[in-house]
């Protein structure tokens, strides 16, 4: 991957996917199919399907963990910070250390990790647990740091893999109202994905929906942007229920 | 590394609303439990004493039998035989001898089996090739008890100290060897992913995420390591003695063994147990602790 500046020129998507596709073998079925895809500096975007359908895949290949099989990824400012589902956190490091960790391996020097890593967990209002240790901290609590630790990485791109697919409803709630704030303040590009619909409208500027084998973007729905949504308001209920039809629509195709 | 594209500049000016901030703290506290450390008395009662009063019990039920039944004492000498045997060892200046000559032994001999098993865990756990090649090899010497070198070794290094570091090497190589290999297939992959993600070169991977994250794996193969080789030590000195072969405790238990001195032989095994537990409680058990407690991997039994 070539690192492309992004000051270059302000019309340069933060992502450009052109004719990707993915196998993982070599007679094996098609896992995405030919994904052509521009996303804009700053644009919020959902890419939501079922299980199964290659979403996760196709965020792995624009992380650089995976290869495509054809096609061509670029991703301006050459890499991009990512989080998973699990917060993967490091268990032998304190939550400060984690995000430090992050500087660390970006070059930061010593003497300006600590307060850096201090400040970064206060935006998700962390900074008194700084010193606990992974296990110490709840689910949500662990996705947070991770969320301290991947703004650590100083990306303007930020990849998540369903992060809040596995913390409880209120949680995730709560967590929804953090990452939007923090997109909002920070302007980073965020590519998110989930199977959950009424996140992916609760969040999105942009929804993708993907279909299933081969994975191929099916729709996509764009959201005006009115400020802070509750995932409760109507607006989101309505986008949420269009979704779903066509979700339900991709999923029967499936069916023997 | 390109240079960076800072964003939205000083991320402290990114500060959640008050409202967000006490409404997280709240669910915080709600979900985290505050762990009750035991108190260092209360850990030590429930720890030390158990063991010393069962084994405060196994002597005297031992005493009582020797005063009720009377056996034969060259058959089956009492506590007290076996403490003024000690005595006499001690006074002499022979348990002193032996226990710093087999500790030293031991302790270099397993510092010298921890430096070529670590790298050759290293290679196992990293290199597809070796580890197929090596791997099922040195799983097989882990069940071959060391002391089936002995006889080899003694031909080929006659009564030296070479003989018994050769036992010891080959006793705890493959134990410290395969205990990294598994604390390396133990780390998570997303572990690794994670290490990639943040931009880690290969070194950086293996140096900052790969081996602590594989360090509780690495210290019980240590700690079997450690016992493999102090027994293969005293299979060594036991079969091993005279030429320049000092005096350690298995040389010992064989001098007592030829004397017919049951209750020196007795002492001698007691202290070889002893300085296996000791060293087991001195230096792994804390190492081991502390390294499962910072990962939360320690199941605490709280009685509450």
């Amino acid at each position: 991957m070539s690192a492309q500046r992004p000051a270059a020129s302000a019309n340069d998507p933060a992502i450009k996917v052109t004719g990707l596709s993915k196998r993982f073998a070599d007679a094996g079925p098609l896992v995405l199919d030919r994904i052509n895809l521009r996303i804009e500096p700053g644009e919020f975007v959902c890419l939501l399907g079922a299980s199964g359908c290659g979403k996760s895949t196709l965020l792995n290949i624009i992380a650089g963990l995976e290869q495509p099989t054809s096609g061509t990824v670029s991703v301006a400012s050459g890499n991009a910070a990512v989080m998973f589902q699990d917060a993967a956190l490091f268990p032998w490091l304190s939550a400060r250390h984690n995000v430090e960790i992050a500087l660390a391996l970006r070059g930061v020097p010593r003497a300006q990790r600590r307060s850096q890593a201090l400040e970064l967990l206060d935006i998700v209002s962390l900074r008194d647990a700084a010193e606990k240790r992974p296990h110490e901290l709840s689910g949500g609590m662990r996705q947070r740091v991770a969320l301290a630790r991947s703004l650590a990485q100083d990306r303007p791109v930020l990849l998540m893999d369903e992060p809040f697919a596995a913390l409880d409803a209120i949680t995730r709630d709560l967590l929804h109202e953090q990452l939007e704030l923090v997109w909002r303040q920070t302007r980073r590009t965020i590519v998110f994905v989930t199977h959950n619909v009424r996140e992916a409208a609760r969040l999105g500027q942009r929804v993708l929906l993907m279909s299933s084998r081969p994975g191929r973007i099916a729709n996509e729905w764009r959201v005006e942007d009115t400020g802070q949504r509750r995932i409760e308001s109507p607006e989101v209920a309505s986008l949420a229920i269009e979704i779903t039809d066509q979700l339900r629509k991709e999923i029967r195709r499936n069916a023997a | 590394m390109p240079p960076e594209t800072t964003l939205a500049p000083p991320e402290a000016e990114v500060r959640p609303p008050n409202d967000l901030r006490t409404l997280e703290s709240g669910l915080d506290a709600l979900q985290t439990a505050p762990v009750a450390e035991k108190r260092a008395w209360r850990r030590f009662v429930a720890g030390v004493l158990p063991p010393v009063l069962f084994l405060i019990v196994l002597i005297v039920a031992w005493q009582v039998y020797v005063v009720v039944a009377h056996p034969r004492p060259d058959r089956f000498p009492g506590p007290l035989d076996v403490i003024n045997a000690l005595d006499d060892a001690w006074s002499t200046g022979r348990v002193q001898l032996a226990v710093a000559t087999s500790l030293g032994r031991g302790a270099l001999g397993f510092l010298i089996a921890v430096a070529i098993g670590t790298p050759l865990g290293l290679l196992l756990a990293e290199v597809r090739l070796v580890r197929r090649a090596l791997g099922p090899l040195i799983s097989g010497l882990q069940v071959l008890p060391s002391v089936a070198w002995v006889p080899a070794a003694i031909i080929w290094f006659g009564l030296s100290d070479a003989t018994v570091y050769f036992v010891v090497i080959m006793g705890a190589v493959p134990s410290i060897a395969n205990g990294l290999v598994s604390g390396i297939d133990q780390v998570p992959p997303q572990l690794r992913r994670v290490g990639i993600v943040l931009g880690a070169s290969r070194l950086q991977l293996a140096t900052l995420v790969v081996l602590p994250a594989a360090m509780p794996g690495y210290v019980g193969g240590l700690k079997q390591g450690w016992a493999f080789s102090w027994r293969s030590l005293m299979a060594a000195e036991i079969i091993a003695t005279g030429g320049t072969m000092g005096f350690g405790l298995g040389s010992m238990l064989q001098q007592n063994r030829e004397l017919a001195d049951l209750a020196g032989v007795l002492t001698t095994i007691l202290l070889i147990l002893a300085i296996g537990i000791l060293i087991e409680l001195v230096a792994f058990a804390p190492v081991e602790r502390k390294l499962l407690r910072g990962r939360g991997l320690l199941i605490t039994r709280n009685s509450k």
